[in-house]
Parts: C-alpha cells; structure tokens; sequence
C-alpha cells in the first residue's frame, strides 16, 4: 500500500463503509482540532466512541470518555488515532489487541509511522496516515469548497444531499 | 492508485463547479443573497466557530464566490483562495494578516503604479513599512530584509513594461530569510505561468484583468500556496496563536496548509469588509472559462504588433519580453515559453508630446486606464496611472514621459496595426 498517496475513491469507499469510530486522543477543549473532528463525524452520522485516559468518566459531546480501546462498549469500525506519530506503536499493539479488530485505522494529518501500519496491514486492517476524515469528506463531498479550499475534485454529477441545509454526504 | 490530474483547460471549466444540489442548473447561479438560513442554534455555532464550513453572511462567503475561489486555487496549484471585491483588497487583506504597526515588507519597484500608491502612501498609515528593490537583482532584498520584515512581494510581469521576475531565485532570498514570498500574478495568468511552482508561498491577482477578461468586473483572489510553515516563527501570531473571538482555535493548527486562505477570510475579510459582489463572481468565472484560449491569442497578437512597432519609424524602442533580443527573453523562456502577455510598452521619439497626441489618434484601440480586456487599450502612464509618482519612480518603474503601454486584445491583429499605424502618423 502506497501511503504517500490515495485515491479518492479509496477513501470515499473507507468513509462510506464505516459506521463507528472511536477517536484516540478526543479532546474535551473545544478549540482542539481533535474536538472539531468528532463534532463533525457526528453531525455527519457517524457513531463516535472518545478516548482519553485523562477524561475517563466524563462526557465529550454528549458522549462518555473511555479510558483505553480495551473499555469500548461495543466493536468499532475504524480507530481515528489523535496521537502525536511516537505514540503510534504503543496504539498499535492497543489496537492489535482488540476484539474484533477494527476494519480501519486512520492517523491524523502530521501522524504517520510506517512500521506501525504494516503490522497493522498484516492483520487485514486498512491504513490511512497523515490526512483528516473531516477534510476528507468535506472533500470528498464538495463542502470544503463552500469555504474556497481546493477539492481536487471535478463532478458533473448530483451533489448527494444530507438532511437540513448545507450538509452534503459522500457520493456512492 | 494515483489519482488523474486534470489539465489546465479542463480545470478552467470544472474546477469547483458542481451542478447546482437545488436545481441542477449547469452553470453555476449568481447566489445573490446576503445571508443563509441555518438548521438549528447548534449549526450556527458550529459555523461560527468554524467547526463546520459553510455559509453564513456574504461578507464572509458566497457559494457563487466559493466556485470562483476554487477554480482559481486549482489554476494556481495552491490548496485554498479568498476572491475580495478588487486587487488592490487583495493585497490589503494578505498584508493585514502578515503585518502589525512597525513591521516591514520588502517590495519590488517595478509596480503597477497604483500599488505603488497603496503600499508607500496608505499602508504607511497602518505603521506598515514598504522597502522598495530592484526586481532585476535578487540580492538588493536580501539587505532590506531585517527582523521586523513579513514578506517579499513581486510581481510576475511588472506592470506596465513587462518586465520578467525571476521568482525561483527571489523565493530563495524569502525563505532563506523564513518569509512567505507574495507574487502579484495579473499580467502573466496561470495560463502562462503558476508562480507556487517556482516556490511561491502567496499568489495575488487583480481579477479585474484578464482572468474576468472582458472589462466588465472588479475583483481580487489571494491564492494560498499551502507551502509556508505559519508556526516555525513567531512572527505570523494570526496564524500560530490562539484566536479569542474563535474560542481560542489555532488558525494554523487548525487549517493545516489551507490555513493563511482561512485567516485571511475569517479575520481579513471579516474584520476589513471588502466582498465580492456575487454578481462579479458569476462575471469573472465565465471570463476564466475561455481563458487558455484568449490568452494565447492575446499573447499571439501582442508579438506581432510588438514587432511591427521595432520597426517603424516614429518609434524609438519596444520594450517587450516575446522579442528575441529583449535582455529578458531568456528568463521568459525559462518561466514563460507560451508567451510574453499582452501588456507592453513602446517610447515614441517624440516624446510627452507624441504620447498624447498618439492615444488620441487611435480609433478603435480604447484610451482608458485598464488592462487585460478582449479589446486593445492604450494609456500613456505618465499622464494617467503613474501621474502621483516622482520623475524617478516613474523612470524606475518603467513609465517615463514618452513611454506609451499598450494591452493587446484579441480583435484581427492587422486591424489593431491598421489603427495604430493612422494614429501613428498624426503623433
Ligand atoms: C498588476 C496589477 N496588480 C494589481 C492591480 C490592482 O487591481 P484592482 O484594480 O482590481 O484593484 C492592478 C490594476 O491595474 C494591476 O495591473
């Protein structure tokens, strides 16, 4: 797998695929960039699990904080790792240790670590490092240009409309 | 697994125009509104917070204006633009968010001469400081450059004679000294030249010229390279430090390579006020459509007419970079190889005199003071556009008393020599 670049359509398969995601790394401090990230999987309909040692027991967004992957109530599709790239192996063996494994493991913008993703690739899981979910579907939908951010893409197709005003999902 | 990347002419149609999602209307609608309806308490403050993108006020941001920024941004190569209602809001908004009281920018002297004005005579009033250098040495900014300098800032083609910037070697100079590099890219387009390639950090254009193309709109785009790290100083704190009114958000942190397109939209524009009108948007995006072609026929034009004035006889020199013997051939060649632009100027041996008698010669070529029109125009620059400058500025900049510049259009190019010649043999 080439992690320098992906193809829209990979990515687009990754975000229409997924439903639950616990996001390594959740802040509770509204101006983190890890709280706008959750705030906006949600409003997108996505189930968000946070995760923070430090905010066990309390509530991020509405939703409770769990300590570690192991505490997760229920099986997630994809783990979005908020962890600065040194961190990435101690994660990593906290993901392999998961049950099930998740389908996807997404590293932030700035995060990568090569060894970590290849172990992780070893056991079937699929492997995003250094990009954003949230940039990646508003991309991917059309909305970053809302706010003149370059999408790369170019479509002659139907915008696909999500409920409410200015909310647009991720073409099929 | 590597994505197609679209060529330029392609990009110039499509480029962040999808269907309208409302009414699948092809082309995309003047949006010409002031405000938009939001779902809920919650979606206002994830607007206003800037946690969602969005629309809100027009002052702010337009989706008529968004496809215009996009389709520049992709022409440029950079990853993110801001359209504003002029060139000139451009450069005050890219400056407003680099600068405060006491700092310094370090600019190039050959200038449009109304940018000239703006930074020496209005800009001074901030407490912002211009130091003017010789675009043709690279080196004469290295010594202006102390640490209260913000930025280097040039032109491709300086305005009004053509003149090409090396800006590879002057990107050098910027970072080599940690500042973003600004191009003013007007008179070449991203058709003939994308300054981000060469190492720009910031690309600035007056829409109103040939981008828009056909006369009829104001506008200004500041095209965010993507490429200049915000946080490895402490000199740029609209980026790299926390915003109160945004909640404490890291403009930076936050926007990652996109994040000098968004500080200047969310505190320039915002706090400044100069919008686009969404009418000009819709204007100017149908200009950008026939760009790659009208510009290659402005540049087609604007040589043969060049080199019909070498050599007659009323004229005393030709000062256009598309002639082989021009000292600045080769850096065109290098930057440039589709052509020169349309712009250049001729000195007439007669003098201020000649000057204007030629403009008011001329029956079809247009005596105004623009560029980058379908039609031909002419102005003599010292008694129009760099009237306000010293004889020295004026000499400096290329825009001495018998200098007359001439933007080419895409009229038949011997009925353009036909009127010049007429009005040529009254001067
Ligand atoms: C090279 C250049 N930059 C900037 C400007 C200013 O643009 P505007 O007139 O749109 O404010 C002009 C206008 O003539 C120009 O020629």
């Amino acid at each position: 797998m080439n992690h320098d670049a992906y193809c829209n359509e990979h990515i687009a398969g990754i975000l229409n695929s997924v439903r639950t995601i616990a996001v390594v790394g959740a802040s509770a401090n509204v101006a983190r960039p890890s709280y706008f990230v959750a705030k906006y999987l949600i409003a997108k309909g996505y189930t968000v699990h946070p995760v923070n040692p430090g905010q066990a027991g309390n509530e991020i967004l509405g939703r409770p904080v769990y300590a570690s992957l192991a505490d997760l109530p229920e099986p997630v599709d994809m783990v979005d790792v908020f962890r600065g790239s040194d961190a990435v192996p101690g994660v990593t063996d906290a993901i392999l240790a998961m049950e099930p494994l998740p389908k996807v493991v997404w590293m932030q913008l700035t995060v990568r670590h090569d060894e970590s993703a290849a172990r992780l690739e070893e056991r079937g899981i699929t492997v995003v490092m250094n990009r954003c979910p949230k940039i990646e579907y508003a991309r991917l939908s059309g909305e970053i240009g809302w706010n003149g951010v370059n999408s790369s893409v170019l479509s002659s197709r139907r915008p696909e409309l999500r409920s409410g005003y200015q909310s647009f999902g991720i073409r099929r | 697994m590597s994505q197609r990347v679209p060529g330029f002419e392609t990009l110039a149609i499509h480029a962040g125009a999808q269907p309208d999602p409302a009414t699948g209307a092809r082309i995309t609608p003047i949006y010409q509104t002031t405000s938009y309806v939001f779902n809920d308490t919650d979606h206002a403050a994830s607007l206003f917070g800037l946690q969602a993108f969005g629309n809100i006020y027009t002052r702010i941001m337009n989706p008529t204006q968004a496809v215009l920024e996009e389709r520049l941004a992709a022409l440029e190569g950079g990853t993110a633009a801001l359209a504003v209602a002029s060139g000139h809001a451009a450069q005050l908004i890219v400056l407003h968010t680099l600068m405060s009281s006491g700092d310094n920018f370090v600019s190039a002297r050959q200038l449009y001469g109304g940018s000239i004005n703006q930074f020496g005579h209005s800009f001074k009033n901030f407490g912002w400081e211009v130091r003017w250098a010789d675009a043709k040495d690279p080196d004469s900014f290295a010594g202006q450059i102390d640490d209260r300098t913000k930025a280097i800032f040039v032109e491709s083609f300086a305005n009004p004679a053509g003149f090409v910037t090396d800006i590879a070697a002057l990107a050098k100079v910027a970072h080599d000294a940690g500042l973003p590099l600004i191009v003013d890219n007007t008179m070449a387009t991203p058709y003939l030249l994308r300054p981000i390639e060469h190492g720009a950090d910031i690309v600035v254009h007056s829409l109103t010229k040939f981008l828009g193309g056909h006369g009829n709109s104001m506008g200004g785009v500041i095209v965010d390279g993507g490429t200049f790290d915000w946080s490895a100083s402490d000199k740029y704190p609209m980026l790299s430090r926390p915003r109160e009114e945004y909640g404490g958000i890291v403009l930076h942190e936050t926007f990652g390579n996109f994040g000098f397109a968004i500080a200047c939209r969310v505190l320039g524009l915002r706090d400044l006020g100069p919008a686009i009108a969404p009418m000009n948007a819709f204007l100017i995006l149908n200009g950008i459509e026939t760009l790659p072609l009208r510009m290659q026929r402005h540049c087609d034009n604007a040589l043969v007419v060049a080199r019909h004035l070498t050599g007659h006889d009323k004229v005393d020199w030709v000062e256009y970079s598309g002639l082989p013997d021009h000292p600045n051939h080769a850096l065109l060649q290098r930057y440039s190889p589709n052509g020169a632009g349309a712009v250049f100027t001729f000195g007439l041996k007669g003098g201020y005199e000649a000057g204007v008698r030629f403009v008011e010669g001329l029956e079809i070529v247009s005596h105004l003071a623009n560029i980058g029109d379908t039609r031909t125009l002419v102005i003599h620059p010292a008694s129009t556009t760099h009237r306000q400058l010293t004889d020295e500025q004026r000499e400096a900049a290329g825009a001495g008393n018998n200098v007359v510049r001439l933007s080419i259009g895409i009229e038949n190019a011997p009925d353009i020599i036909a009127d010049i010649d007429q009005a040529l043999a009254k001067a």
